[in-house]
């Protein structure tokens, strides 16, 4: 199993009480001086976690003080030079929310070839609260994303000179990319996916599918996923085909481990402070899912654990959300436990994501926590795929 | 072909047309009244359909997208929409027809005209989107994408209460159609917001008498937005409706319908007799 560290560079300091958190909230509250200081010390924690052993995952979100990486491209650029063994993924470039995937495609190939190999490209459709940010059209976002990864994937293999794309999506006249990646035929592909029809075309085209916080009912994802893959390729998915992303917290004790956690929590604390309006742009989701939505009246459906117990993972304490599988947090053996009896029910996961740094888990703390999993942790981690391998035959 | 049959019936059937099944309630008779309904389909439609109806035929389809109706592959701008109904006039062979456009409505009506009048006798322009009238740091239209419900139900009507929707009484199929409406209009208006940039440049090729009817309380598309388009036709005229917000022919049917008698009649096109005559396209 491979593991990655993952934050989404908070800027917890204003993360104001009673406010929105995502595209309304005035820039005024940054402070740039405490931005650079974040973005400094951000990159110092993927720089230890490059020495510990872990890969490293970048995402990018938009108008909010939850995540100051705006642009992921500018982030993996410089991890791409001071990171030595990493991989690093981008998840998620938001390509239905980006007009330009040439752009996107010449940025990707860049931090390939500057990093020598290590990126995994992960392409997303992008989040309904960012449509306004980036002002592309609610409507029709799948299209675009799968238009948008052809298109890259296209102009990442065609090696012979200027070709034309011309659709109702984008135009272009003469795509040759310089400089062509480095990972040949490209870097690998991750998607994100949360329901059972999203795996399939995943699936079929050999991608990655990557899931995030999904809990112990994530099983039937990954299941769908497998069907499709042999349906498509005529053998079983590797392990590796899969990736799971949850909150990570260690520390010495239990107790200390569970402080840093609900730290790291805040991620999930924050992530329904959204102005209204932005919540569910229309289009964005099915209609069907609108009927049901319209029927909901707003209201949260909950995550049921094994235990048959439904909890708001928002609000949950995190010892709920240990036991849904949506943290690791305890002491180092304790995380390892967590993390085995989750793979083995995943039916075995090759790419664990964990948000090792959230919230306002400090500097410190991170270290310290990013340590305990990368010494004690880590290296136990190591062998799972061949134990899981069994475990599904 | 198709047929259509003269019943005065309100009841929406489901049709074929220009390769699309669309859905089209019927009443009246005489002068053809196409009704181009709003963003909100033909909810709270009903009255002012019936209304319509003792001045002339009224044809009320739900646009490709909307309600019932079907939306074919690429039909997925208001440009569409006005071609889509240039072939619903032919084929429901509509003759000096009145189009009576509300918001998206009367926008399509206006492009519609801006193509060709010729199975068109007058336009009725109520709330209408559909120009750019201000600065480039001026929003003309209140951003309904940007606003929580409760405040595009109060800029949108005079009296809230026509705002309210019980869901749970609904059935699927009307909960279903909210959620089309909803998509259909972000799919025809999210960008350019609810505009065609070229559409206020070619207003003046809209040679028939026109009426721009507002609502006087309309805080989505206010009255001098209303104003400007009826500068920008030939022979627009400004009128408005008190009491009403964006949607006059709901909250004032009556009137609304009273209004559109009383234009008809002083621009010489009263009367259910439809003439035979099919001008020639301009």
């Amino acid at each position: 199993m491979r593991v990655y560290h993952f934050s989404e560079q908070p800027y917890p300091d204003a993360w104001l009480p009673g406010q929105d958190l995502r595209v309304t909230l005035a820039n005024k509250h940054c402070d740039p001086q405490v931005a650079a200081n974040l973005y400094h010390r951000y990159q110092d924690e993927w720089m230890l976690a490059d020495e510990l052993g872990f890969d490293i995952m970048v995402n990018e979100h938009h108008a909010t003080s939850t995540c100051l990486s705006s642009v992921a491209a500018v982030t993996l650029s410089i991890l791409a030079r001071i990171t030595k063994k990493a991989r690093l993924l981008a998840l998620g470039y938001p390509l239905a929310n980006r007009t330009d995937p040439l752009r996107a495609a010449e940025e990707l190939a860049m931090i390939d070839v500057i990093s020598r190999g290590r990126l995994d490209m992960g392409f997303v459709k992008g989040v309904p609260y960012e449509v306004a940010a980036a002002d592309s059209h609610p409507t029709g976002m799948m299209d675009r994303l799968w238009e948008a990864h052809d298109f890259i994937l296209k102009a990442m293999t065609h090696q012979d000179g200027p070709f034309a794309w011309r659709s109702d999506n984008y135009e272009y006249r003469a795509v040759n990319i310089w400089p062509r990646p480095w990972q040949q035929p490209h870097p690998p592909v991750w998607i994100t996916a949360t329901s059972l029809p999203s795996a399939a075309p995943i699936a079929q085209r050999g991608h990655v599918l990557a899931t995030f916080l999904g809990g112990y009912k994530t099983r039937e994802l990954f299941d769908a996923y497998r069907t499709a893959y042999r349906e498509a390729w005529q053998r079983d998915a590797a392990p590796d085909r899969l990736a799971y992303l949850a909150l990570m917290a260690v520390a010495d004790t239990e107790e200390e481990a569970l402080i840093r956690a609900e730290k790291v929590a805040g991620y999930l604390r924050t992530i329904a402070r959204v102005p209204e309006p932005y919540r569910n742009p229309p289009g964005y989701g099915s209609v069907a899912d609108n009927v049901r939505a319209l029927r909901a009246g707003g209201q949260r459906p909950g995550m049921v654990l094994p235990s048959g117990r439904t909890i708001q993972p928002i609000t949950a304490p995190c010892t709920d959300l240990i036991e849904a599988g949506i943290l690791f947090a305890g002491t180092p053996d304790q995380v390892h436990d967590q993390i085995v009896r989750f793979n083995a029910a995943m039916g075995g996961i090759g790419n664990l994501i964990v948000m090792g740094q959230g919230g306002p888990l400090s500097h410190e703390e991170t270290v310290d926590s990013l340590t305990l999993f990368g010494t004690k942790v880590l290296p136990r981690l190591k062998t799972l795929d061949a134990t899981v391998a069994t475990a599904v035959a | 072909m198709v047929s259509v049959s003269q019943s005065s019936s309100n009841e929406p059937e489901v049709r074929r047309i220009a390769g699309c099944d669309v859905e089209i309630s019927e009443a009246g008779s005489g002068r053809p009244i196409l009704f181009l309904h709003p963003m909100i389909g033909l909810q709270g439609a009903e009255p002012v359909l019936a209304a319509l109806a003792a001045h002339g035929r009224v044809v009320a389809p739900s646009h490709p997208g909307f309600g019932r109706s079907a939306r074919p592959a690429g039909c997925d701008t208001v440009d569409d929409l006005a071609f889509f109904y240039l072939d619903l006039m032919d084929e429901l062979d509509l003759r000096e027809a009145v189009l009576v456009g509300c918001d998206i409505g009367g926008w399509i009506a206006a492009e519609i005209a801006t193509r060709s009048t010729s199975r068109v006798s007058a336009v009725v322009l109520s709330g209408a989107t559909g120009i750019r009238v201000g600065d480039r740091d001026v929003q003309d239209l209140a951003d309904i994408f940007a606003l929580p419900k409760a405040e595009v139900d109060r800029l949108s009507f005079h009296d809230a209460a026509h705002a309210a929707l019980d869901i749970a009484a609904m059935s699927d199929a009307e909960v279903t159609a909210l959620a089309r409406n909803r998509e259909a209009t972000a799919l025809y208006g999210w960008s350019p917001y609810m505009h065609n940039p070229k559409l206020r440049q070619r207003l003046h090729r809209i040679a028939v008498p026109a009426l721009v009817l507002w609502g006087a309380q309309d805080g989505f598309a206010p009255p001098a937005y209303g104003r400007a388009y009826a500068e920008a036709l030939p022979k627009g005229r400004y009128d408005a409706i008190e009491n009403s917000g964006h949607y006059p022919h709901v909250e004032q049917p009556d009137i609304f319908a009273a209004r559109i008698g009383a234009f008809l009649e002083a621009a010489g096109l009263s009367g259910r007799a439809t003439t035979s005559n099919v001008r020639s396209a301009g």
